[in-house]
């Protein structure tokens, strides 16, 4: 490194490299990602259309149901319009059973990781009954939380639970022991140091288990709401299936991924925010 | 060095033995030092001399098996705010800027934010630095990182800087300008530096006193004073013959370890 280069930035000041001309257009990343969602589309559409009696419905019925599902004026029945109510529903108990979990395990996985009385202490027992799946939990969960939301909530709050204290307890274990002498050689005391050193760096690791967590809260949401409420995107596919109505039942497929797409994105956005200082984290 | 004014560090018989999977080491053995206000101190000798254990000792990062570590007479009981490390391998905390990590200490001492923010930007002028005042450490080169560390310890008015072997890892020009804006800030704020290299012109560039230990075990071997007139001209006579006799000094140990 010559004395110039000392004085400059030298990573962001890097050249392009040569593109073609498709991979530097815009359209590249949406038309690549759009390939794969039309195939399925097509092979879905010919297996279902024109075979007579189908029990998989149509892409054209499902878009129908949606279209009814969301603003209804189609059959004008029980599901119509409704749509929106069970989004509504599904997306406050994820997010009430998610941010229940992140309260508690955040706090605990920053203790567990740091102090070796705690990780003694709670280790043993949550590495026990972390590999019960939160399906064998639904009869407890009914028993003692009853009939209704509150069983949805704790199901997720199970679901997300683990990722985030996993992550968080992995991100505090891997801080540099260097910062610590760092931090103590400047005066900053070991109570401070959970606050000034080990939350910021430990922060991609929990943002990872954030991101796992919120996936888990939105695939345990279905199971959640198996425990006998009858708003939200899990239980109108419960009734859909029982009223053998396979198009609603997809509608709600839809919406899941939809929501937990979007869900997704926005913790992205966040960790990109918070996380700019870090080189590796894209 | 004068023993008329008391020593701002003092080590008093320090030994030093870690248990490694049931195996005794002994780093360091009977280890006696006094370093005077102002002076700048170089520790040189091999690997597993225990210069580096030495240093930490006196960081507070380590304790001392035997003997003690005295601060203005006081025993050592930890790390803190009076003397600050340098690092080879920097330790600034990448989510911090620039400027947040040099006010780091400050703000950890609770100092009020306008003086936190007037001296941040003394040091990083000193440090020349001032353009890249709101970047993160990974947007910087080896040499700027380093030029945060020095600031950051003196920012937060450290009256000892403590440094282990903190140019190692940069290249030959960007170490000899380091080590020129070192010894200017030396000059300038009348610090203590205890420098630990394996340097030897390192070492005789930039200090008053030569420390030369000795490895299994970690002990000093001797203390030379190096009065040659500053700036030092690596490539005069004196320079040459002092060059050579600690070169000496350090390969006859080399030869009786390894005998």
């Amino acid at each position: 490194m010559s004395i110039a280069a000392d004085r400059t930035i030298p990573p962001a000041a890097a050249a392009p490299r040569r593109q073609s001309a498709f991979e530097g257009s815009r359209l590249r990343e949406p038309v690549l990602a759009l390939i794969l969602p039309l195939l399925l589309l097509a092979a879905w559409h010919l297996a279902t259309t024109g075979e007579g009696y189908s029990l998989i419905p149509s892409p054209s019925a499902v878009a129908i149901a949606f279209y009814d599902l969301a603003v209804g004026g189609v059959r004008n029945d029980f599901f119509s319009g409704t749509l929106l109510n069970h989004v509504i529903a599904s997306v406050s108990r994820v997010y009430g059973g998610f941010f229940l979990a992140v309260i508690v395990a955040l706090p605990l996985g920053l203790m567990i990781g740091r102090i070796a009385t705690v990780r003694q202490m709670f280790d043993p027992m949550l590495q026990i009954l972390r590999p019960i799946p939160v399906t064998a939990w639904l009869p407890l969960a009914m028993i003692i939380f009853g009939i209704g939301p509150t069983s949805a909530i704790f199901l997720v709050f199970l679901g997300a639970f683990y990722p985030v204290l996993i992550n968080t307890v992995f991100g505090v274990r891997s801080v540099e022991p260097r910062l610590f002498e760092a931090a103590s050689m400047l005066g900053c005391t070991p109570s401070a140091q959970f606050t000034k050193v080990v939350l910021p760096a430990a922060l991609p690791a929990i943002f990872t288990g954030l991101r796992l967590g919120l996936g888990f809260a939105w695939m345990i949401i279905v199971i959640g709401e198996m425990t006998g409420v009858s708003v939200g995107l899990g239980a109108i596919i419960m009734e859909a299936r029982q009223l053998s109505r396979t198009e609603i039942v997809i509608c709600g497929m839809i919406a899941i991924g939809v929501a937990g797409f979007i869900s997704d994105r926005i913790i992205l956005m966040i960790g990109r925010k918070l996380l700019s200082w870090s080189p590796n984290h894209v | 060095m004068s023993s008329a004014t008391p020593p701002i560090l003092s080590l008093r018989n320090v030994g030093k033995t870690f248990d490694v999977q049931g195996r005794r080491i002994e780093a360091l053995r009977n280890a006696n030092l006094d370093i005077t206000r102002g002076e700048f101190v170089c520790l040189i000798g091999a690997s597993g001399c225990g210069k580096s254990t030495l240093l930490r000792i006196v960081a507070g990062f380590e304790s001392a098996s035997s003997g003690e570590a005295l601060m203005w007479g006081r025993p050592i009981k930890g790390p803190d705010p009076t003397r600050g490390m340098v690092f080879q391998d920097y330790g600034l905390f990448p989510w911090l800027t620039v400027r947040d990590n040099i006010g780091f200490g400050p703000a950890s001492r609770r100092r009020p934010r306008k003086e936190i923010k007037e001296t941040v930007d003394h040091f990083i002028d000193l440090v020349g630095l001032a353009r890249f005042a709101d970047v993160y450490p990974h947007q910087l080169s080896g040499g700027m990182k380093q030029r945060v560390a020095i600031a950051r310890v003196l920012a937060n008015e450290a009256e000892m800087v403590l440094m282990d072997e903190p140019f190692g890892a940069l290249d030959a020009m960007t170490r000899e300008r380091l080590q020129d804006e070192l010894l200017e800030l030396w000059e300038r704020t009348k610090l203590t530096v205890l420098f630990v290299t394996h340097s030897i012109e390192e070492a005789i560039v930039l200090s008053n006193r030569v420390i030369v230990m000795s490895a299994g075990p970690g002990r000093i071997d001797s203390d030379i004073a190096i009065e040659l007139q500053r700036p030092r001209d690596v490539a005069g006579a004196e320079f040459n013959a002092l060059r050579r006799s600690l070169a000496d000094k350090l390969h006859s140990h080399h030869a009786k370890v390894a005998a």
